[in-house]
């Protein structure tokens, strides 16, 4: 199979990721939208890896996913106390401006 | 005898000093203390006068360096002294007439609760004067200058209660400010052209600079003199000056301070001398002034303001004599002492004839005054015969002589300015004949007033419409004011021959003021003849217009000329029109533009920053979401511009 899809795949999960982060307010879903993006990024470094004939990208894949669990920690227990102190998952509520 | 000259001004200084920070303690003694000093300030003068008289001619300056005022490098300015026949003639009459006037204040004043600061301003004014004629440089001509301004102006408002007396002195003032911007820019432009100010190398060197400069600073010191002269076009505030009490008009607005233009421009005459044009422009505003002057004394009922509008028109005469040239600087001051002579006697008989009418001024109430003011009817019958040219009295010598140069200044120019002499002799006898005729002959026309009524014998001059204040009881004058004016009578009939005799006045101040014998086109007899004629013709006409018909107590309207002139031939109208009403526009405009430019400009900066600043606070909205899409657009931004940059 032509490996070129894997970075056209990519291509659609990234948009798709970078769509729900800038439309969606629920937190937990912007949180999912940008594990998609991280995991286009780590599906185009794989590709590239295939592609060249190298190990290096998927190497970084393995680090990136390894980031990726530490940071869906931190962003979750964020997304908890947010929840917790006003009582939604909104990320608009989250806003203390005056406008 | 050089250091006798620091004491001339140090005297009445003194007193000035004694006097205005004394306190009352000095009421009861601070007159005879002024009058003092005064004196002695004259004794002064007198010694270094009899001192001079021993030496020649060209070693009679005396100079005294007292001390180096601004001692800077290329900039020296000093406290020098100098004392030559021109400052000695000043020196003598300013003292002589000034303690005169002292003394007749003693009487004048007497029951005014102020007198002892009176007598510290006529101090005051005595010490500038003095200073002024003696300063051996400009700079501290200046001072003195600006002193006899401050002394002129405090004088004025001396009865700063009525309206009227402050408003003339804030007037005098700023007229003055004019005339003294001509001054120091006429300084700065000698400074820059000749590098120092003193008399003596600015006026030896005055021909080696160029005309043009020359010209600009004669026409500056022209303006200098027109303002504290009261010339035309300055000429102003010398009518109003007149609210000031009456001595002060004698001493300051007649005999001494209004002749100060005269002493500059005599001063300059090297300046003026190399410069034509300027000397042009001199004799125009003398001629100008002399008609103009004339013209308003003929119109006035109040006795010191026709009495004004005559010096204005003999210190005309003074300024045309002066800026003849070498020709005319003598007869120029010497028309300047015989007027301080008998200008100042009219002055002191206005004086002395108000203070037994209880303070009135309009000519129209006097009449028949003669029977009882003996003393003050033959003094100023005395002076005004003086003035008007009568032969054998001062003002016929030293204005005769005048109408001479002015027919020699050769051309059209000697014509015109002979000419317009001529009818001002003839309208100074036409004014003069009034006042005389209106204040001593004729019926009293202050007996037909309404009866006063019993409550009212305290009540101001100043309510004159009522018609309620009590009948006037004429009566001669203390000692105190007699003595002076009899004095001044002397001097108003002897002083002109005395002069005259053998050319001494001529000769004397020969040496530095320079002389040339004037050469009229026609002969000098016919010249007198001529002048004697308009006298006449100018006494017969007031004779027939007011002493072979009653005198109105009510002006009549007359004729327009008549009406201008009873405004003073409408120039504070025009000063009005011009400047005061063109100088409110200019400034309205200008608070225009500073709010509409220049804060527009300021605001408008502050409202824009303002304006941006509030839509670019809204970028930071505290919501996730919108930070996000600026970062994706900035890394599209980012992204294109990589790709664009590959393309390339």
């Amino acid at each position: 199979m032509n490996p070129v899809n894997y970075l056209y795949l990519a291509a659609l999960l990234f948009t798709i990721g970078a769509t729900g982060v800038l439309i969606r307010r629920n937190a937990i879903i912007v949180f999912m939208s940008i594990e998609l993006m991280l995991n286009a990024a780590n599906l185009t470094l794989v590709a590239f890896s295939r592609m060249h004939g190298n190990l290096d990208g998927q190497i970084m894949a393995f680090f990136v996913m390894v980031v990726a669990a530490a940071e869906v920690v931190v962003g979750l227990a964020i997304i908890v106390m947010l929840y917790r102190s006003r009582h939604s998952a909104s990320v608009d509520d989250a806003s203390l401006m005056k406008l | 005898m050089d250091s006798l000259i620091g004491l001339l001004v140090a005297a009445p200084l003194l007193g000035a000093a004694v006097l205005l920070c004394g306190g009352r303690r000095l009421d009861r003694t601070g007159h005879w203390l002024g009058t003092a000093l005064a004196a002695t300030s004259f004794v002064i003068g007198a010694v270094l006068f009899f001192d001079m008289l021993g030496r020649e001619g060209e070693d009679r300056a005396l100079h005294q360096h007292l001390f180096s005022w601004v001692p800077v490098q290329g900039f020296q300015a000093d406290v020098a002294f100098q004392l030559d026949q021109l400052s000695m003639t000043f020196v003598l009459l300013i003292t002589g007439v000034g303690s005169l006037i002292h003394l007749y204040s003693i009487g004048y004043m007497e029951h005014d609760e102020r007198r002892r600061r009176f007598f510290g301003y006529l101090n005051l004014f005595l010490a500038a004067m003095l200073l002024l004629v003696l300063a051996d440089n400009y700079l501290l001509l200046y001072v003195g200058w600006e002193g006899v301004g401050l002394a002129s102006f405090l004088l004025i408002g001396f009865w700063q209660h009525k309206p009227s007396a402050a408003t003339a002195a804030k007037k005098a003032f700023i007229v003055n400010r004019v005339g003294d911007m001509g001054l120091s820019i006429a300084i700065f432009l000698m400074f820059t052209t000749f590098g120092t100010f003193a008399f003596g190398p600015v006026l030896e060197n005055a021909d080696r600079a160029g005309e043009g400069t020359l010209t600009a600073i004669g026409l500056m010191l022209l303006l200098a003199a027109c303002g504290k002269s009261a010339q035309v076009p300055l000429q102003s505030w010398l009518g109003d000056a007149m609210e000031g009490p009456t001595p002060v008009s004698a001493l300051i607005h007649a005999a001494t301070m209004v002749t100060a233009g005269v002493y500059l421009i005599t001063r300059s005459g090297a300046i003026f001398d190399a410069a034509p044009t300027a000397q042009t422009v001199v004799v125009t505003v003398g001629a100008v002034t002399l008609l103009f002057g004339a013209i308003v004394g003929c119109a006035k009922d109040d006795i010191k303001k026709a009495l004004a509008g005559s010096t204005m028109s003999q210190i005309g005469y003074m300024v045309l004599a002066a800026g003849l040239g070498p020709i005319g600087y003598a007869f120029a001051i010497m028309h300047l002492v015989t007027h301080g002579f008998f200008k100042a006697g009219l002055f002191l008989g206005a004086g002395s004839v108000m203070h037994g009418m209880n303070d009135e001024v309009d000519m129209r109430k006097y009449g028949g005054l003669r029977r009882y003011m003996p003393v003050t009817f033959v003094t100023f019958g005395l002076g005004y015969l003086a003035i008007i040219g009568f032969p054998g009295l001062s003002g016929f010598f030293s204005k005769d002589l005048i109408i001479e140069a002015a027919f020699s200044a050769g051309g059209v120019q000697g014509w015109v300015l002979g000419g317009a002499t001529l009818l001002g002799a003839g309208l100074t006898a036409y004014y003069m004949t009034r006042v005389m005729i209106l204040t001593f002959f004729g019926e009293p026309r202050w007996k037909n007033r309404p009866a006063p009524s019993p409550a009212s014998p305290d009540v101001e001059p100043s309510a004159q419409e009522s018609g309620e204040h009590a009948e006037p009881h004429p009566h001669e004058s203390p000692r105190s004011m007699t003595i002076p004016m009899i004095v001044l009578a002397f001097g108003s009939v002897f002083a002109g021959g005395l002069f005259n005799w053998g050319e001494a006045f001529v000769h004397w101040l020969e040496p530095v003021t320079s002389f040339e014998h004037p050469h009229p086109p026609i002969p000098i007899p016919v010249i007198t003849a001529a002048t004697v004629t308009m006298m006449l013709l100018g006494v017969g006409v007031a004779w027939a217009q007011y002493a072979r018909r009653p005198v109105p107590v009510v002006a009549p309207r007359g004729s327009l000329l008549t009406r201008s002139a009873r405004r003073d031939l409408l120039q504070d109208d025009f000063n009005h029109a011009v400047f005061v009403s063109g100088g409110q526009h200019l400034t309205r405009s200008l608070v225009y533009l500073d709010h509409t430019v220049v804060d527009g400009a300021v605001n408008g900066t502050a409202a824009a920053f303002g304006g941006l600043s509030g839509r670019m606070r809204k970028l930071q909205n505290g919501f996730a979401r919108s930070y996000a899409v600026s970062m994706f657009g900035g890394a599209a931004v980012l992204v294109a511009a990589t790709l664009l940059m590959r393309a390339v």
